[in-house]
C-alpha cells in the first residue's frame, strides 16, 4: 500500500494549495509590510503611532486567535459569504505583514545616512526620498530575513488546513482519519514541506547573490 | 515605551475586571422548568459479571466514561459547572446504575476527541465509551460494540426559514458545511456529481453551526442526533430537514474480548428501553428539537 | 525628533501634516466605530453576552486555561532551551556524525509546520497525554530554533578567547561550558525571550489536540453558551485575545529590558536584539 502513489491527487492538491495559499498571502504581506514600514518612518506622528500599534499587537496575537477573528468576526463586519481562502489569506497576510515590516524598517535603518541628507538636500520629499533612494537600497538587507519571513509564512499555512483552507496539513489529517499509517505519511508531508522550504530559500540566495552585485 | 506598559497595565487590569467578577448569574445551560423532566435511575445492587474491566472499575470505585463536551442535548459539558448533559450522556447514566455505579457521583466524564476514541477504549483510558459512535467493521476490528441504541443518519440542519433544501437531492449549487474529514462530508464530496454542492470544511460542528446562522452556508450536514441537538438548542432559528440518507447505529464502545460487559450494558440498555426510561430520556434532549420520537434499532447481540 | 528621512517640518508641512493627521484619525476612528456598529447590529456585544463571564465556574475556567497554557509554557520553554543548548553544542562538534545528526534534526523540525509536529506526536505515540504532546511538540520545533540561535551567540565569542582558553590548558568541553556558552547565553538573551514569546504564542495549538487550555476554553464558552440564540464569539474572542496579548507583551517587555541592560555592559560581544529581524527562525542571518 503505497501512501503516496495512491493518493498523489490528494497530495497534488494539497501541495499546490500550500504554495497558492502562501504565496497570495505573501504578496498581500509584502504589501501591507512596505506601507506599514512606510508608516513607522513617516513625518506624521499620527501614522507612526498606528505603524507601531499594528506591529505591536499582531506579533503579540496566536496566529490561531487570527484565523478565528478572520472566520468569525470579519465576514460579519463586511459581509457574510466571504470565501475560507480569502479569509485564510487574510489573517496569514496580516500576521506576516508585521515582521515583513520590522524587517523592512530594520533595512531602512541600515541605508547610510548620508543618502538620505543626500537626497533631501536635493530637494526630495519624504516619498522620494524613501521610494527612490532608501527603499532600494535597504532591499539588499532585507532579502534574507524576508527569506525566513516566507519560509515562516509556508509553515504558517498549516494552521489554515485547520480551518478548511485546501493544503498539506488538511492531507496529513483526513489520510490519517482513512486508517494509513501516520508516520508515513508524515514523512511524505514533510518532505514536499522540505521541497518548499528549500526552494524558498534558494530562490531568495539566487536573489541575493543578484544584488550584491550592484555594491 | 511607557506608552506601551500602560497598555499592558490597562489590558491587564481590564481583564481581571472581566473575569474575577463575581460569578453568580444565572447559567441558559441549567435546565429550564419547561423542558420535560428527565428520568431519574435505580442503582443496581450487588452486581457481580465477569468482566476484568468492571471488576477494575468496581475496585477503583469509578466508571470511567468516554464522552462528547460539544454537542448539545447529546454530549455537552457546561463550561461552568464542568457537569456533563444531553441524550448520550442519559444512556451513559442508565447503564452505568445498572452496572450498580450511581450515575451523578461514580462516574468518571472524560471528553474524548472522535479520531483517538479505539485508542482510548483499546487503552483502557475509559471503561465505556458514549459518544455519537457510529459501529463499523473497520472499528469492529479494535474493539467491541455494544448496542446499537439510536440509528442515527446523515441529515441536514438548515436556518428554520429556509424554503430550497427538503433534503440530499435539493443542496445543487448550495454551500453545505461539515467537519474536516468527516465521513458525511466525504459523502457529499466524493458523489459531487450527485449532489453538486460546494462544501466548507471546519474544525468544529459549532462553527458550522455559527456560520449557518450568520449565512456564510446554507446548510450543514452530519448525524441527524447531532443536527437535532443544534436545532434542540435554538429551536426558533434552526431544524433538521428529516431526510435521513445513510445509516449510522450507534454503539457503546467496550473493550475487545469483554464479551461479559458487552452484553450487561446491551442488557441495561435493552431494560431501559422496555421501561420507558429511553423514551423519557429522548423527550428531555433531542426531542425538544420538533424531531418526532422514533424506536431504537434492535440490539445486534454478537 | 530627528529623522534623516525628512527635514524638520516647517509651518506650511506643519500644516499639513496636522490636516492628514486629522483626516487620518478621523478616517481610522470612523472604520472603527463603522466596524463596531456592524458587529453591534448582529447583537454580539449585547450586554447579556458580557455577562458570560459572571457565569458561575466560568471566571475559573479561564483561570484554569491560563494556567494550563503557562504549565505548557514553562515545561516547553525550559526543555526547548536544554536541547537548544544540547543541540548546538551537538552541530559544533568536532565528530561528524553527530554534527549530521544534530543538523538533520534541526533542519527537519524547522521547516515542518508545528501544528503537524505536534498532531502526529498526539495521534502516534501521545493520544492519552495532550500535554505532553504539545510540550514536546513545541520543545523540537523551539528547541531547533533555540540551536541556531545559540551556535550564532557561540559563533561570535571572539576567537582569541577560546585560543586562551586552550593556552592555559583547559579541555574541550571545560572551554565550551565556562568559556563560550556563558558568553553566549548572555549575548543571545534578548533573542532567546523573543523566541519563547513564539513557544508562549504557540501553545495556543494545542486546542487542536484537546489539550485544554486558554484557548480551547475560550472555544468552549463561545460554543457552549447559547445566548440571545446565538453564540458569543465576539466577547470570547476579545476577552481570550487580550489575555494573549498581554501575556506576550509582558515577555517581549523583559526582552527589551535585558537587551536594554545589556547594551550598558562593556563586553567583547555585542548584545543581540530583542527583537530579531524576523520570527526568529534566523539568527543565522545576524550578521
Amino acid at each position: 500500500m503505497n501512501v503516496l502513489l495512491d493518493n498523489f491527487a490528494l497530495f497534488r492538491e494539497g501541495f499546490l494549495g500550500t504554495i497558492s495559499l502562501t504565496a497570495t498571502s505573501a504578496v498581500l504581506a509584502l504589501v501591507l509590510g512596505v506601507v506599514i514600514a512606510g508608516f513607522r518612518v513617516s513625518p506624521v506622528p499620527p501614522l507612526r503611532a498606528f505603524g507601531a500599534a499594528w506591529v505591536t499587537l499582531l506579533r503579540n496575537t496566536p496566529l490561531v486567535l487570527l484565523f478565528l477573528i478572520a472566520f468569525f468576526i470579519v465576514p460579519m463586519v463586511l459581509f457574510p459569504g466571504m470565501s475560507t481562502y480569502l479569509l485564510g489569506v487574510l489573517a496569514l497576510g496580516f500576521y506576516t505583514s508585521a515582521f515583513v515590516c520590522e524587517a523592512v524598517r530594520s533595512g531602512i535603518n541600515t541605508v547610510a545616512v548620508g543618502q538620505a541628507e543626500a537626497a533631501r538636500s536635493l530637494g526630495m520629499t519624504f516619498g522620494q526620498t524613501l521610494s527612490l533612494i532608501v527603499l532600494p537600497q535597504a532591499t539588499r538587507t532585507v532579502v534574507a530575513p524576508m527569506s525566513s519571513i516566507m519560509i515562516a509564512l509556508t509553515k504558517n499555512s498549516a494552521i489554515a488546513g485547520a480551518f478548511s483552507v485546501t493544503e498539506l496539513f488538511g492531507v496529513q489529517k483526513d489520510l490519517s482519519d482513512m486508517g494509513y499509517n501516520i508516520m508515513v505519511v508524515f514523512m511524505w508531508v514533510a518532505l514536499a514541506y522540505l521541497v518548499i522550504t528549500f526552494t524558498i530559500s534558494g530562490l531568495f540566495r539566487l536573489l541575493e547573490r543578484r544584488l550584491e552585485v550592484a555594491r | 515605551m511607557r506608552l506601551r506598559q500602560y497598555g499592558v497595565v490597562a489590558a491587564v487590569a481590564t481583564v481581571l475586571a472581566l473575569t474575577a467578577a463575581c460569578g453568580t448569574k444565572k447559567n441558559p445551560n441549567s435546565n429550564d422548568e419547561n423542558a420535560p423532566d428527565l428520568p431519574t435511575y435505580k442503582v443496581a445492587e450487588n452486581v457481580d459479571i465477569d468482566s476484568p474491566v468492571l471488576k477494575a472499575a468496581q475496585k477503583r470505585g469509578k466508571l470511567v466514561i468516554g464522552s462528547k463536551s460539544d454537542q448539545p442535548y447529546l454530549g455537552f459539558q457546561d463550561p461552568g459547572s464542568k457537569k456533563y448533559q444531553g441524550f448520550d450522556v442519559e444512556i451513559a447514566k442508565m447503564i452505568a446504575a445498572d452496572l450498580g455505579f450511581d450515575p451523578e457521583k461514580d462516574i468518571e466524564w472524560k471528553t474524548i476527541d472522535s479520531s483517538i476514541r479505539e485508542t482510548a477504549v483499546s487503552k483502557g483510558q475509559v471503561d465505556l465509551m458514549i459518544g455519537t459512535y457510529t459501529i463499523n467493521d473497520e472499528r469492529k476490528k479494535q474493539i467491541d460494540f455494544a448496542g446499537p441504541y439510536y440509528m442515527a443518519g446523515q441529515d441536514l440542519l438548515v436556518r428554520k426559514d429556509e424554503k430550497d433544501i427538503k433534503g440530499p437531492d435539493s443542496i445543487k449549487g448550495k454551500t453545505v458545511c461539515s467537519i474536516k474529514g468527516s465521513t458525511p462530508l466525504r459523502n457529499i464530496t466524493e458523489n459531487k456529481a450527485k449532489y453538486g454542492a460546494k462544501t466548507v470544511e471546519l474544525g468544529k460542528y459549532t462553527d458550522c453551526v455559527k456560520q449557518l446562522i450568520d449565512g456564510q452556508v446554507d446548510a450543514m450536514t452530519t448525524d441527524d442526533a447531532i443536527l437535532k441537538g443544534y436545532a434542540a438548542q435554538q429551536p426558533a432559528k434552526l431544524r433538521v430537514v428529516g431526510e435521513t440518507f445513510s445509516d449510522e447505529p450507534y454503539g457503546v464502545g467496550v473493550k475487545k474480548g469483554d464479551k461479559a460487559l458487552r452484553d450487561a450494558v446491551s442488557d441495561a440498555i435493552e431494560k431501559h428501553i422496555e421501561s420507558g426510561d429511553y423514551k423519557k430520556a429522548y423527550e428531555a434532549t433531542l426531542g425538544l428539537s420538533g424531531s418526532e420520537y422514533v424506536d431504537p434499532p434492535k440490539l445486534d447481540r454478537y | 525628533m530627528s529623522s534623516v528621512l525628512y527635514d524638520v517640518p516647517g509651518p506650511k508641512a506643519r500644516a499639513r501634516n496636522r490636516t492628514l493627521s486629522i483626516v487620518g484619525v478621523a478616517g481610522l476612528v470612523g472604520l472603527i466605530v463603522w466596524a463596531f456598529f456592524r458587529i453591534e447590529s448582529t447583537g454580539q456585544l449585547a450586554p447579556e453576552m458580557w455577562e458570560i463571564f459572571q457565569y458561575e465556574g466560568v471566571s475559573d475556567r479561564i483561570v484554569e486555561g491560563v494556567i494550563a497554557t503557562l504549565q505548557a509554557f514553562v515545561l516547553a520553554g525550559v526543555l526547548s532551551l536544554l536541547l537548544g543548548a544540547a543541540l548546538a553544542v551537538a552541530r559544533l562538534s568536532d565528530h561528524l556524525p553527530v554534527r549530521w545528526l544534530a543538523t538533520a534534526f534541526i533542519e527537519l523540525f524547522r521547516a515542518v509546520p508545528l501544528l503537524i509536529t505536534i498532531f502526529v506526536i498526539w495521534q502516534g505515540f501521545l493520544t492519552t497525554e495532550p500535554m505532553w504532546a504539545l510540550v514536546l511538540g513545541l520543545t523540537f520545533y523551539n528547541g531547533a530554533v533555540q540551536a541556531e540561535v545559540l551556535r550564532a551567540g557561540i559563533l561570535a565569542v571572539p576567537r582569541g578567547q577560546v585560543e586562551a582558553a586552550y593556552a592555559i590548558g583547559m579541555r574541550k568541553s571545560q572551554v565550551m561550558l565556562t568559556i563560550q556558552i556563558p558568553q553566549a547565553v548572555r549575548a543571545m538573551l534578548p533573542t532567546v525571550v523573543s523566541q519563547l514569546v513564539v513557544t508562549l504564542k504557540d501553545t495556543s495549538l494545542g486546542y487542536i489536540i484537546v489539550y485544554e487550555e486558554l484557548l480551547f476554553v475560550g472555544r468552549q464558552l463561545a460554543a457552549n453558551y447559547v445566548i440571545n440564540d446565538d453564540y458569543p464569539y465576539v466577547v470570547v474572542i476579545l476577552v481570550v485575545g487580550t489575555i494573549y496579548v498581554a501575556m506576550c507583551m509582558v515577555l517581549a517587555w523583559l526582552a527589551k529590558w535585558i537587551e536594554a541592560r545589556g547594551r550598558r555592559a562593556k563586553t567583547g560581544i555585542k548584545v543581540a536584539k530583542a527583537e530579531p529581524d524576523v520570527e526568529a527562525d534566523d539568527a543565522l542571518h545576524t550578521k
